[in-house]
């Protein structure tokens, strides 16, 4: 269970990104975050690992409170919420096997990771994960030859090889096609689900968002405008998290699409 | 103001006139100072030695040809000992460069009031002096030989060798580190997934670059000093050898322009 308490971010430019969120994600709940550009969406899941330092508030995963942490302890702490990004961020010059190893890391120590061995565990871990995402014929592969959906399979191994109890996911599909956006959200949603994964998705595409998640937070201006299941989502609501615009065709689209992929399929 | 209206129409100039103005007086005290400077050399100018300068060059070239071929044998040890100083020096700079490099990229140092300056304070001093001084330097403090060159090579690259790395760590892709961090990486994981894979290509193209630029540079040291064929070089002039002081030109020539071909093979392959 991860549990946020009256969590601020206050940047040096004295943009206050988080204005005292709290949250609470029980185990296995995948939670999408919405809400406009700027409004402090990546803020608040680089604050839970620390990729940036919260400026006040509480973190808690599990009994563990990690904004008082020492580097060391947060590193152990780090190896239990895998991150999964935008722009996929692989490392582009490592294979695919190296690319998911690297979600171990924080296991080994630095001699065996730069000497890339790896115990035996890890990489039967690797192959299943790859397995299981369909990409075990490209492990040998470079990153950078890799496509968008593939890269960001790439990114879920990696992400799930920590063993992680919480996902942390920065737009997954902002720079992938419909479909594959589609495909990768299900897949999130499926493993998730398969491991008993809680999971907070930052997301542009509302109506995605509709489709695989059991709860939305509304983040505008680093505070939660609404808090409740997919389909409270009314035009009403979206008004209040993005501002006046007809919403209508974006909730609606969610039907028609899904019903034509379906067919297509 | 560039635009301005005439009769209704919007007239567009890519100056105003105030500026085409400044731009005339611009050039105009341009063309006066270089006029003037013109002279002045003309007149400090010894043209007797000027005209002169066409005889002198065909009198050398005829005392240096045809080279003398049979004093290759006396260079194949010394042009070796070129060489050898150019790729001994570039090793031990990249090996002195990579720290100095990751203390003094924004991103990487420890602390950027304190290191960072350190670290570029190495990068300019070492720079800022040729390596034909560094040499005389070292002469002076080790004796001449081989290894004074070696380790003027050395010195006078770290600084080349850091400013480029520590561009090259500056320009990565920071989302990369980002994600390594967030498996739980310790530090030193950090840099050796996030951070090296990213600077390696670039790391490569410095290394065979700055190898290219010393077997050149080695060349002159000699002069000096300093070990390398530079030292026959010298020997040759001191003597008005033409025709080996050709052979040695000829040779140099063939050196740099294997260690050309060499580097731009080597960069190729890894680039």
């Amino acid at each position: 269970m991860l549990r946020l308490e009256k969590l601020v971010k206050t940047y040096k430019t004295g943009d206050q990104a988080l204005k005292a969120v709290d949250l609470v994600v029980p185990d296995g709940q995948v939670l999408a975050l919405i809400g406009p550009s700027g409004a402090g969406k990546s803020t608040l899941i680089r604050c839970i690992n620390r990729l940036v330092e919260p400026t006040s508030g509480k973190v808690y995963l599990g009994d563990t409170e990690l904004t008082g942490l020492s580097s060391g302890a947060l590193r152990r702490e780090r190896r239990r919420m895998g991150m999964i990004f935008q722009e996929y961020a692989l490392v582009e010059r490592l294979t695919v096997m190296e690319n998911v190893l690297s979600g171990r890391l924080g296991y080994v120590g630095f001699w065996r990771s730069f000497l890339r061995r790896y115990p035996q565990a890890d990489v039967d871990e690797a192959f299943r994960l790859l397995d299981r995402v369909g990409l075990v014929h490209m492990a040998d592969k470079r990153a950078d030859e890799l496509s968008g959906g593939q890269r960001q399979r790439v990114g879920i191994c990696r992400a799930l090889i920590q063993n992680p109890a919480l996902l942390l996911v920065d737009e997954p599909t902002a720079s992938l096609d419909p479909k594959t956006s589609r495909q990768i959200m299900r897949l999130i949603c499926e493993l998730c689900e398969e491991r008993g994964l809680a999971a907070i998705i930052n997301i542009h595409d509302v109506a995605l968002a509709q489709m695989f998640v059991q709860r939305v937070i509304g983040l505008r201006f680093g505070a939660v405008e609404f808090d409740g299941p997919p389909e409270a989502l009314t035009p009403d609501v979206l008004t209040t998290i993005y501002g006046e615009e007809d919403w209508e065709a974006t909730i609606r689209k969610v039907e028609d699409d899904d019903s034509e992929i379906e067919a297509a399929e | 103001m560039p635009v301005r209206e005439a009769e209704g129409q919007k007239l567009w100039q890519r100056r105003t006139g105030r500026e085409s103005l400044a731009h005339w007086v611009m050039w105009l005290t341009g063309v006066a100072v270089f006029a003037y400077c013109w002279q002045q050399i003309s007149e400090a100018t010894t043209w007797f030695f000027v005209w002169d300068a066409p005889r002198i060059a065909g009198d050398i070239w005829t005392r240096a040809t045809p080279p003398k071929w049979e004093y290759i044998t006396q260079l194949g040890k010394p042009i070796w000992d070129t060489i050898n100083i150019a790729t001994l020096g570039t090793i031990i700079a990249l090996i002195l460069a990579i720290p100095v490099a990751f203390l003094a990229a924004r991103n990487t140092t420890p602390s950027v009031l304190f290191v960072r300056p350190i670290a570029l304070l190495i990068i300019v001093s070492t720079r800022s002096i040729n390596s034909l001084i560094w040499a005389l330097l070292l002469i002076a403090i080790i004796g001449p030989g081989v290894f004074a060159g070696v380790v003027a090579i050395a010195i006078r690259s770290i600084g080349f060798c850091a400013k480029l790395l520590y561009e090259a760590i500056e320009e990565i892709d920071e989302t990369q580190v980002e994600a390594i961090t967030a498996t739980g990486a310790s530090r030193w994981q950090v840099m050796a997934y996030g951070i090296v894979p990213q600077i390696l290509p670039a790391f490569a193209g410095i290394a065979v670059f700055r190898w290219d630029i010393n077997i050149r540079e080695s060349t002159v040291l000699g002069l000096v000093g300093a070990g390398g064929i530079g030292l026959q070089l010298s020997a040759s002039l001191n003597v008005l050898a033409w025709p080996q002081v050709a052979l040695i030109l000829i040779v140099i020539l063939a050196a740099v322009v294997i260690s050309e071909w060499v580097s731009a093979k080597v960069r190729g392959a890894i680039i």
